[in-house]
């Protein structure tokens, strides 16, 4: 982010004062909760139900140890952690091939499967949970590979939920990219699949990694599909933080706790993919 | 999305061939082009292999069911409910009957939601992108913070937002009652008219940042002449980003409002942990009903037949949404 | 294009004939012997947590495994995963062997032939029906049918009271009429404007059934009639419902906010000193973790409309607790069944009750001196003589989500300060009972 990519606007200071508002508002609506978890995660568990102070009165970090104990907390976090990753990470080379291919070819079928993957993106989970269930029993019962229960079921689940809406988006920023960039590349030798990673993706770099972070936040928080094809050993966090609230009782000050605990470190990481959200590669790149 | 497809698909297109058929034609003659016909194929053949396994049979499967007395009576072995030709379909559709009328008063709860959230969650992205775009201090911070919602774990944010909703002990009351003094009494917020309202703030709390990760990544491919050509012709701020920001977000928010719509109409999370899996009247969104329709009570066929008729409603306001906005999209390339 | 489409034809037809054949994983019949060593069982979630109840069963798991060379794998699922899990797993016909249910489930996986059949030569094998406690029995399927689950541990209702603040209001003993229990309540109340006198959850549909059902035997109402038919409307069930929502719209001894409860809150409150009583089942563990000393708090029956909780219109109390069922699917019946049998020995039933804070449903358990606490007595006695199971119909589900629905709304008008009448009660139970389909 150096000099000359500094915005060529003069900003009027009605602009200015209109967006130190704006974003005051915008941050304080999207801390609010996480103040509240913060406060709540600090308190015994006889405090977190009272009536609400901005300040707490008595404050605790025992919260933050008992996490680990009441449930398996580390596992869920990792299984969390392989399959949102792991079909992430699928997700997004399918995607980037599929999106090619519609961007960049004309073939027979392309409108076929366009629409279709946009469609795709319509089914309520609802219907197709149980159905889906059933042909990974099935294709287990058949194959002897495991679906069902495993953390490779998931992953494929996952890939898939988040596939049609990555192909769409990344059909959009390729779409934006110039064709010649890509055809200079084969004229200089390189064959289809090289101007893609030579040239097309590095100038796609922000929708790719606004996509890939869209997949994994579909595959880290989905409850449904998870509360059905998990067990003990595979489950995930969005389903094991719900440990925390048993028959009955409900710590709601661990559940505050886990959850910050957990998401540190996906903060964390967007941190360090913020640089490539915006990177400068495509204003260069597109000019 | 037809739109992004089809004008510069065109434009490939008559470069290379000219239309499916002279393809096909060519394709024997020519070895390298089968290679080369072949490719996008190949490329593709990844996604439809997944889609198909996990979206598409599925979802067949769940027509199939939709079609049949599917209770707990046969879930032992689908195979044997008998068939009820469109039964279920008749009761869903019956708005005289109850049944029926609490899927229609259902539809139109989660129809007015989506308009609110989706528009909201657009409207919030779009500003907040805008304002980020130049560089100031603070700016990657605020960055970070307007993703935090999108890092929470879904469960563990929305029950805070209930906890916050509380009547007696919640943050919302003890703001607004107590400290602003802007209600009488304090209200409830998680039942009775205002959990719609809750549902809103929770669902936007909860959308809003994709819509702003999308249109920040938009906005990098706008070339910056187009805004020093403009500021040469003495265009003020708020005139270019109305001329030029805007207009050059078209295709993205094309695809970002619609997804939007799609997930928030379909949202299952933010009522189901707000709520509980019966939730008020007033919010008593599609995908719960649904829920309680075929989960709560096993009967997967009713399930099933509100979910295809869901599931058709979808794909008209998409197949309408598309016309219109590549409509759109075509007269003003022009 | 015309390949394509063509193509698109083909897999949606193979998915079709998928579909019509391929469906319904399960087996057609049940369990065999193939897989002699090895048990898989599904525990709920009975501790204060998942590891807990790790901690508890895991030891005694191993006995099992010495008396009998069976290995049984244990999951503990969270009750919020436990029915979907169970559904998925009939469905397919891969589950476990051995598995806990609420016993309110039991009617309705009955009905879909999930469970292995308690018939006598079944129950022999454990020791025959009479070694459990009948009202536990009557909560294990319909009627006239074999049960589809052995009770495993049980619970009842009783009132929860605070002692210190039942002495601040001049309030000598617990009340045994709901016309005591209301008077209490105002006193309370009257005294100090913000305490109460009961808690209730209303967003809990379960909670609000349990509540309702109690009620409605005491006005001579089933809420399903002899053939299994809903019978909502009757007088006795709307009379029911309207004394509980009117313990707050018209009594007014139930906070406003606790029409919103969903999550526990009235033991919250219970153990702030905020109210003064609360119906629940065995919660002395919940006053712990609240912070709640056990001489703080006491237990006595469940109020009645008058006289003592008994049979028939003195009923105070649902049979809950959980059963312990044979998935049909097994791969290891005689194994399951032995499995069965040694969760429900005297000693295992001691021993895993007295962890859990239940009662035994076993009567020969119910002897020892550790469930003979004062609340685990008024526990124990209202399941041996006023307790009743929920209705035994294969549509309980549905019935706690229609009702259950319903009873929450009009805790929603109370709260908001609408009238509740006669009239609003019936209709809210008569769309309710339209609802029901099958």
């Amino acid at each position: 982010m150096s000099s000359h990519t500094k915005s060529p606007m003069a900003s009027p200071q009605s602009f200015l004062w209109t967006r130190r508002i704006v974003l005051t508002l915008l941050a304080a609506f999207v801390l609010l909760p996480v103040f509240v978890m913060v406060s709540s995660s600090l308190k015994p568990l006889q405090d977190v139900n009272g009536k609400f102070q901005w300040i707490p009165s008595g404050l605790t970090i025992r919260p933050y140890f008992d996490i680990w104990k009441t449930v398996p907390l580390a596992k869920y976090f990792a299984n969390s952690l392989i399959v949102a990753g792991t079909a992430t990470v699928a997700s997004v080379i399918i995607a980037v091939f599929a999106a090619y291919a519609v961007s960049r070819y004309r073939f027979a079928g392309k409108r076929v499967f366009t629409v279709t993957v946009l469609s795709t993106q319509m089914f309520p989970g609802i219907l197709f949970l149980l159905p889906l269930y059933l042909i990974f029993v099935n294709i287990g019962n058949s194959t002897g590979i495991t679906l069902n229960g495993s953390r490779g079921g998931l992953i494929l689940t996952y890939l898939t939920f988040s596939l049609p809406f990555s192909i769409w988006m990344l059909i959009g920023y390729f779409d934006s990219i110039p064709k010649d960039l890509d055809e200079a590349a084969l004229v200089d030798g390189n064959g289809p699949l090289g101007a893609l990673f030579r040239v097309v993706v590095p100038a796609a770099i922000p929708g790719i990694v606004a996509v890939a972070v869209y997949a994994f936040m579909t595959a880290w928080g989905e409850v449904l599909f998870a509360s059905v094809m998990t067990n003990d050993n595979t489950r995930t966090l969005a389903i094991g933080l719900q440990g925390y609230s048993t028959q009955n009782d409900v710590y709601w000050n661990q559940i505050m706790a886990a959850s910050l605990v957990v998401s540190v470190p996906v903060v964390i990481g967007f941190l360090l993919l913020q640089r490539y959200l915006v990177a400068g590669l495509t204003a260069g790149a597109v000019k | 999305m037809t739109a992004t497809v089809t004008p510069p698909s065109a434009q490939a297109g008559s470069k290379e061939t000219s239309g499916s058929g002279g393809a096909r034609r060519r394709l024997p003659r020519i070895p390298d082009r089968i290679r080369r016909g072949g490719l996008p194929y190949l490329l593709l053949l990844p996604a439809i292999l997944l889609e198909l396994l996990i979206h598409l049979i599925p979802m067949a499967v769940g027509i199939v069911v939709s079609f049949r007395k599917l209770t707990l009576f046969f879930i032992r072995n689908w195979g044997q409910a008998p068939w009820s030709g469109f039964d279920n379909y008749k009761v869903a559709v019956d708005f005289d009957a109850p049944i029926g009328q609490a899927l229609l008063h259902s539809f139109w709860v989660t129809c007015a939601f989506t308009i609110l959230s989706v528009g909201l969650c657009w409207l919030f992205g779009t500003v907040a992108a805008i304002m980020l775009q130049e560089t100031f201090r603070g700016r990657g911070l605020l960055r970070a913070i307007f993703l935090i919602p999108y890092a929470l774990p879904a469960y563990a944010a929305i029950i805070t937002w209930a906890f916050m909703f509380q009547h007696d002990n919640g943050l919302v009351n003890h703001v607004l009652h107590d400290q602003l003094g802007l209600t009488d009494k304090p209200s409830f917020w998680l039942i009775g008219n205002n959990s719609f309202i809750a549902l809103v703030v929770v669902s936007v709390w909860k959308g809003w940042p994709f819509a702003f990760l999308i249109i920040m990544a938009g906005l990098q491919n706008i070339p910056r002449d187009l805004y020093e050509a403009a500021s040469i012709d003495g265009a003020g701020m708020w005139q270019q980003i109305r001329k030029i920001t805007l207009p050059s977000l078209r295709p993205v928010n094309q695809v970002l409002v619609l997804v939007l719509f799609l997930w928030t109409f379909n949202d299952f999370n933010t009522p189901f942990v707000l709520f509980g899996k019966s939730a008020p009247e007033a919010a008593d969104l599609i995908s719960i009903h649904i829920y309680q329709s075929s989960f709560v009570t096993w009967n997967f066929g009713s399930g099933s037949a509100m979910s295809v008729l869901l599931l058709l409603f979808l794909l008209v306001v998409t197949a309408i949404y598309l016309l219109l906005t590549s409509r759109g999209r075509k007269s003003a390339d022009v | 294009m015309r390949k394509i489409r063509a193509a698109a034809a083909v897999t949606v037809v193979t998915a079709l004939a998928a579909a019509a054949t391929g469906c319904g994983g399960g087996s057609s019949d049940s369990g065999d012997n193939s897989a002699p060593k090895t048990l898989t069982y599904w525990a709920s979630n009975q501790g204060p947590n998942i590891d807990a109840d790790k901690k508890i069963l895991t030891p005694e798991l191993a006995k099992f495994q010495k008396q009998t060379g069976i290995k049984v794998k244990l999951e503990v699922v969270p009750w919020s995963d436990l029915l979907n899990r169970i559904l998925a797993a009939t469905t397919s016909g891969d589950g476990p062997d051995v598995l806990n249910i609420g016993n309110t489930w039991s009617a309705s996986l009955q009905a879909s032939g999930a469970l292995l059949p308690w018939n006598a030569k079944n129950f022999d094998a454990i020791g025959g029906k009479d070694r459990f406690v009948t009202s536990a029995v009557g909560s294990s399927g319909a009627e006239g049918k074999d049960p589809s689950a052995v009770p495993l541990y049980s619970l009842a209702y009783a009132l929860y009271y605070n002692k210190q603040m039942f002495a601040d209001a001049g309030i000598t003993k617990p009340p045994t009429t709901w016309d005591e229990l209301v008077a209490d309540g105002k006193k309370i109340h009257a005294k100090d404007a913000n305490k109460w006198g009961l808690g209730a959850e209303g967003g809990n549909l379960s909670n609000n059934i349990h509540q309702a059902f109690a009620l409605g035997q005491q006005h001579g109402a089933d809420f399903f009639d002899k053939s299994g038919q809903p019978t909502f409307t009757s007088d006795g069930a709307v009379a029911a419902v309207k004394q509980y929502v009117d313990f707050m719209a018209k009594d007014k001894i139930i906070a406003p906010g606790n029409a919103e409860y969903a999550q526990n809150q009235s033991l919250t409150d219970f153990a702030k000193g905020k109210t003064a009583m609360v119906l629940w089942q065995a919660a002395a563990t919940s006053f712990a973790s609240q912070g709640m000393k056990p001489t703080d708090w006491g237990a006595a029956p469940v109020p009645v409309q008058s006289g003592t909780p008994g049979t028939g219109t003195s009923v105070n109390s649902m049979v809950a607790g959980i059963n312990i069922a044979v998935f049909n699917n097994t791969k290891n019946v005689d194994g399951a069944k032995k499995f069965v049998k040694f969760m429900t020995s005297d000693a295992e039933q001691v021993y895993l009750n007295k962890s859990y804070g239940s009662i035994p449903p076993v009567k020969a358990a119910q002897a020892d001196p550790a469930f003979s606490a004062p609340d685990l007595q008024v526990l124990r006695d209202t399941l041996a003589k006023s307790a009743a199971p929920l209705p035994q119909v294969a549509a309980e589900s549905q019935f706690e989500t229609t009702v259950g629905t319903a009873i929450k709304g009009l805790w929603a008008d109370a709260a908001g300060g609408k009238p509740v009448t006669t009239e609003s009660v019936k209709a809210a139970l008569t769309k309710a009972q339209q609802q029901m389909t099958q």
